[in-house]
């Protein structure tokens, strides 16, 4: 059945899968956000010792995200791949290097004779979680307000600018996107402390960090979505090919399909929602609607800015270089065969459902800590 | 297509992903051998229910997770310097090479990732024999993620299964099986893997002999001792048999790279092996200079090696580089030529196709079909460009092999002695283990330098090379990137090894 997908049918199929594996990265950015609570919520060595270790059995799986997300790129979007890597040089190698600086924290941290000092690891850790999630926000935003780059014949990337994409950071529509990721993902991560982790003391002052964390989201989150829906955005005539700007392109997008609409206001509610269960309710499953609804908002945004004949890597300096999902993507036979191997990702989904509920069955406290061998 | 090459770019972006590689390389190895080592530690810890066995599972454990962590680190980075360093190969073959890197993220790091956590943290949270699972999932999972990654380098030496798009000027699979199971691939997934396993025994016995000398936990040491031993010298026996294998594979798909391994300047009917010499630097194709200054040779036996058959003919640089009409051999020389006219029709194709000239877009089109074949050549300058760098090939190639050969010895040696009971007499055995640890690491980056060096100038042999495959950066950002990581690198492994060397020294946990 799959072999005899239209081409654009998968084309559309294969900007869904990068949609979701980038929607449940900016979920699982929890990681990232209980990373940056560590210097202010927790009292004392053992508060901090059960945080980092609720985050150290999940930071593995945030991190693969945004590796697949990287390879799905590649094998589906290769022009995408090609002209943003290759182009927006610096703000990428930023990002990856405050991954890089992740991985090797938590078991390093405390470990005898580390040579940096766990100040030094844990420092690591709120870089990754401030600096590079605003990084990645900033890049998420150039997909709505372009960047300066041209693609010659052979669709080799000349970039315009010598600060390789850093540039995007001085937009402050882009700005605004990661400051308000950044707010999101502390928000989430305080809910997932406050969920895995049994220690009134500590879970009271998260519940506390989240609703701070939210209030400081929303100025951003507004100026986000009222600049969003009433920008000039970058639409795509469907006979030719042509990119043009458009008024109002984005609110056009919300409007043509039922789908992006429904995605981001009812995960709007959904986050908040969550958000008043752990903070006023006293309730532990809050990340869970959050989860869910920061899901459902990035699937939105990813959606609004490839659907509906709109160019969603958009070049602000060479309109024509516009990659949209249907001039970036791979050839027919090579996304037919990924499809097919798509089939395999619920599968996957599922071990990781079942060994997270395995692992999670019992909150964490300081008494397990103290008796466990095997500590980050 | 390059209008202008900035050939210090090239190289620096050519360091920099050898840089990165090579540093990945360190603890992938490690990661590959050790967690199988785990699984059968574990593995007998069920079985007997010895609580011995599962201190000393946790023990190597420990080791495992501090090299783990790296490994994982110098990992993303590889990923995405396709697209930051080489988008021009990005997106040229993205259609083929993007499919198996996504395909490792799916099925093979998340393996990796998810029952890593089970494994470590489980121990008191799951069934033993939940636990027993997720540890040879880890296992599976480094395994099946070497798979992936291999069959995408393996593409690179060996490009099959695809075609030259001349309308988007780029290559597109064709066949998905063909890529997965090329003989390459399954050459490199077999020699690897098994090269790992080799280095994860040697590391045990290594780790093991230490505790033995300073005589501390040795009841842990000896028996993983033996366990490793076994392992390490069924891996190296492998590993012998499977570089055999990855020899012929060169020898038939890449002929240039096995030229320049052995220093063969001049075809041979029946070609001598060279067991080991002294590469005179200064020689250059075709000249009347001898290519060593010294060397010891085994007559026909790279005959016999490169095409399982004696007295068959070997091709050298020279063959290679000017062509041997006598053995229908065309050298880069012709190819050169060749590659220059695919080069000049399908610019002709694209720009008759843009002025909507179409009966010389289809000459130039058919033109263009008969020369494809030779395209990478055309961007060469010179024939002797297509001979990879001949003295670290020659000199990484032989000390790999040579340490090869010493490997199954060392694990023969412990095996005999522990099983003797005398391991604890013989001291030089002992420190030749630990001295044995980086020799398998030496042998590992050799082995890489091989494949990797002699695959120049081609980023996808004889199809695309280094100078066309990269990004438009300026040399200095490039540069600037290569001294960050080294910095940070260098860095992380100094915090590693001294966070590995401190948890040795504290050893396993006590009764
Ligand atoms: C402990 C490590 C180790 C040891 C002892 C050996 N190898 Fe090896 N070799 C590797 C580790 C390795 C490797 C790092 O895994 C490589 C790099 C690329 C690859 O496919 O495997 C490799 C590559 C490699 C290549 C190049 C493949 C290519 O370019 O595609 C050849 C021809 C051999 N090996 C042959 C041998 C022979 C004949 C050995 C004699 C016993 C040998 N290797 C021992
Ligand atoms: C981890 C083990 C590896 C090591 C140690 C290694 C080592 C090297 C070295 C030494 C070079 C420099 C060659 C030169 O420029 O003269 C290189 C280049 C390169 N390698 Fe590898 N390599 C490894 C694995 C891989 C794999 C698995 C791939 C592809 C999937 C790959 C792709 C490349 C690319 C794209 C370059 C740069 C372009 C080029 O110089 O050809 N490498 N590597
Ligand atoms: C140049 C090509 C390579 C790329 C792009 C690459 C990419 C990566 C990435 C992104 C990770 C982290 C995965 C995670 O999120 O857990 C990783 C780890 C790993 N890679 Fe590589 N890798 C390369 C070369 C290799 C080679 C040649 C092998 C094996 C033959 C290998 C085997 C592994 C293994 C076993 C791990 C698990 C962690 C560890 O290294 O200890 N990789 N790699």
């Amino acid at each position: 059945m799959i072999g005899n997908l239209d081409y654009s049918i998968l084309q559309i199929i294969w900007w869904i899968i990068a949609s979701v594996v980038g929607s449940l990265f900016l979920f699982l950015n929890f990681v990232q956000g209980g990373q940056t609570l560590l210097f202010t919520v927790p009292k004392g060595e053992e508060e901090k010792t059960l945080i980092i270790n609720s985050l150290g059995r999940k930071w593995e799986l945030t991190f693969t995200t945004l590796v697949l997300f990287g390879g799905a790129l590649f094998a589906a979007f290769p022009k995408f791949y090609a002209t943003s890597f290759g182009g927006a040089y610096w703000v990428w190698m930023l990002i990856l290097f405050t991954f890089i600086i992740q991985a090797v924290s938590y078991e390093y941290r405390k470990k005898e004779c580390n040579f940096l000092g766990a100040g030094t690891y844990e420092a690591f850790l709120f870089i990754n979680g401030s600096i590079g999630i605003l990084l990645i926000g900033t890049a998420v935003g150039t997909f709505f307000t372009g960047s300066s780059f041209s693609l010659n014949d052979y669709n080799q990337v000349t970039w315009q600018t010598p600060y390789r994409g850093l540039e995007a950071a001085r937009n402050f529509f882009n700005l605004s996107m990661g400051l308000f990721l950044v707010f999101n993902a502390r928000v989430l991560g305080a809910m997932y402390l406050v969920n895995n982790i049994d220690h009134k003391p500590l879970t009271d002052r998260c519940r506390k960090s989240a609703w701070i964390s939210f209030l400081w989201s929303l100025p951003f989150l507004g100026y986000v979505l009222v600049n969003l829906l009433s920008m000039t955005g970058y639409a795509v005539n469907p006979e030719s090919g042509e990119v043009f700007l458009q008024k109002g392109k984005y609110l056009q997008n919300l409007f043509a399909c039922p789908a992006p609409g429904l995605f981001l206001f009812g995960g709007l509610i959904l986050v908040i929602y969550g958000v008043t269960l752990t903070c006023f309710k006293g309730k532990n499953n809050g990340i869970w609607f959050g989860g869910v609804g920061t899901v459902l908002v990035g699937l939105a945004v990813f959606f609004l800015a490839g659907f509906n004949n709109t160019a969603f890597y958009p070049s602000s300096y060479a309109l024509q270089s516009s990659l949209t999902i249907y001039n970036a993507s791979s050839s027919h036979y090579t996304l037919t065969a990924m499809t097919y191997v798509a089939l395999g990702i619920p599968f996957v989904l599922a071990y990781i459902a079942y060994v997270w509920k395995q692992m999670n069955n019992k909150q964490l406290t300081i008494a397990e800590l103290r008796e466990e061998d095997e500590l980050y | 297509m390059v209008e202008q090459i900035d050939l210090t770019q090239v190289n620096w972006a050519r360091a920099q992903f050898a840089l990165t590689a090579m540093y990945h390389w360190i603890f992938v190895p490690l990661t590959l051998g050790l967690s199988f080592l785990l699984a059968f530690f574990e593995s007998i810890y069920v079985r007997t229910g010895n609580e011995e066995w599962k201190r000393l599972t946790k023990f190597w454990m420990t080791l495992f997770g501090i090299n783990f962590a790296i490994g994982v680190a110098t990992g993303i980075i590889l990923e995405f310097e396709f697209g930051t360093n080489w988008s021009n190969y990005s997106w040229m073959v993205g259609d083929i090479f993007g499919a198996p890197l996504a395909i490792e993220g799916i099925f093979a790091f998340f393996l990796e990732a998810t029952f890593f956590a089970v494994m470590f943290f489980g121990w008191n949270k799951v069934s033993k024999g939940f636990h027993l699972f997720s540890t040879w999932m880890v296992a599976v999972g480094s395994s099946l993620s070497a798979m992936w990654i291999l069959v995408a380098n393996a593409w690179m030496q060996f490009p099959t299964g695809m075609a030259f798009n001349p309308d988007t000027v780029r290559f597109e699979m064709q066949n998905i099986l063909e890529v997965i199971l090329s003989p390459v691939a399954i050459s490199k997934f077999c020699h690897t893997t098994s090269s790992g396993f080799l280095l994860a025994s040697l590391f045990v016995v290594g780790v093991s002999s230490w505790f033995l000398l300073k005589g501390k936990h040795q009841l842990m040491a000896k028996r993983s001792i033996i366990v490793a031993s076994v392992f390490g010298l069924l891996s190296s026996a492998y590993v012998g048999f499977t570089g055999d294998e990855a020899a012929y594979t060169v020898a038939q798909k890449q002929p240039m790279k096995l030229a320049v391994m052995e220093g063969l300047f001049q075809g041979e009917t029946n070609a001598p092996l060279v067991v080991a010499g002294l590469i005179n630097s200064a020689k250059e194709p075709a000249d009347t200079q001898k290519p060593f200054f010294a060397e010891i040779k085994i007559p026909g036996l790279l005959s016999l090696l490169a095409n399982r058959e004696f007295g068959s003919f070997v091709p050298g640089v020279d063959d290679l580089v000017y062509g041997n009409k006598e053995h229908n051999i065309v050298g880069a020389s012709e190819r050169m030529e060749r590659g220059k006219i695919a080069i000049h029709q399908l610019k002709t194709y694209k720009e008759a196709g843009k002025n909507g000239d179409t009966a010389t877009a289809e000459a130039a089109l058919i033109a263009f079909h008969e020369y494809k074949d030779d395209m990478g050549y055309g961007y060469l300058n010179n024939p002797a460009e297509a001979v990879p760098p001949i003295g670290l090939t020659f000199y990484a190639f032989h000390i790999m092999v040579i340490l090869g050969s010493i490997f199954p010895l060392v694990f023969l040696l412990f095996l005999f002695f522990s099983f003797k009971g005398e391991l604890l007499y013989q001291q030089w055995l002992l420190y030749l283990g630990i001295l044995s640890v980086p020799l398998g690491y030496i042998a590992q980056q050799t082995g890489w330098i091989v494949a990797e060096v002699g695959r120049q100038p081609w980023a996808i042999q004889g199809l695309l090379p280094v100078t066309v495959a990269n990004s438009n950066l300026t040399t200095g950002t490039v540069q600037t990137t290569f001294f960050i990581f080294l910095g940070l690198f260098t860095l992380l492994i100094i915090a590693e090894i001294s966070i590995m060397v401190k948890q040795i020294k504290i050893g396993p946990e006590e009764e």
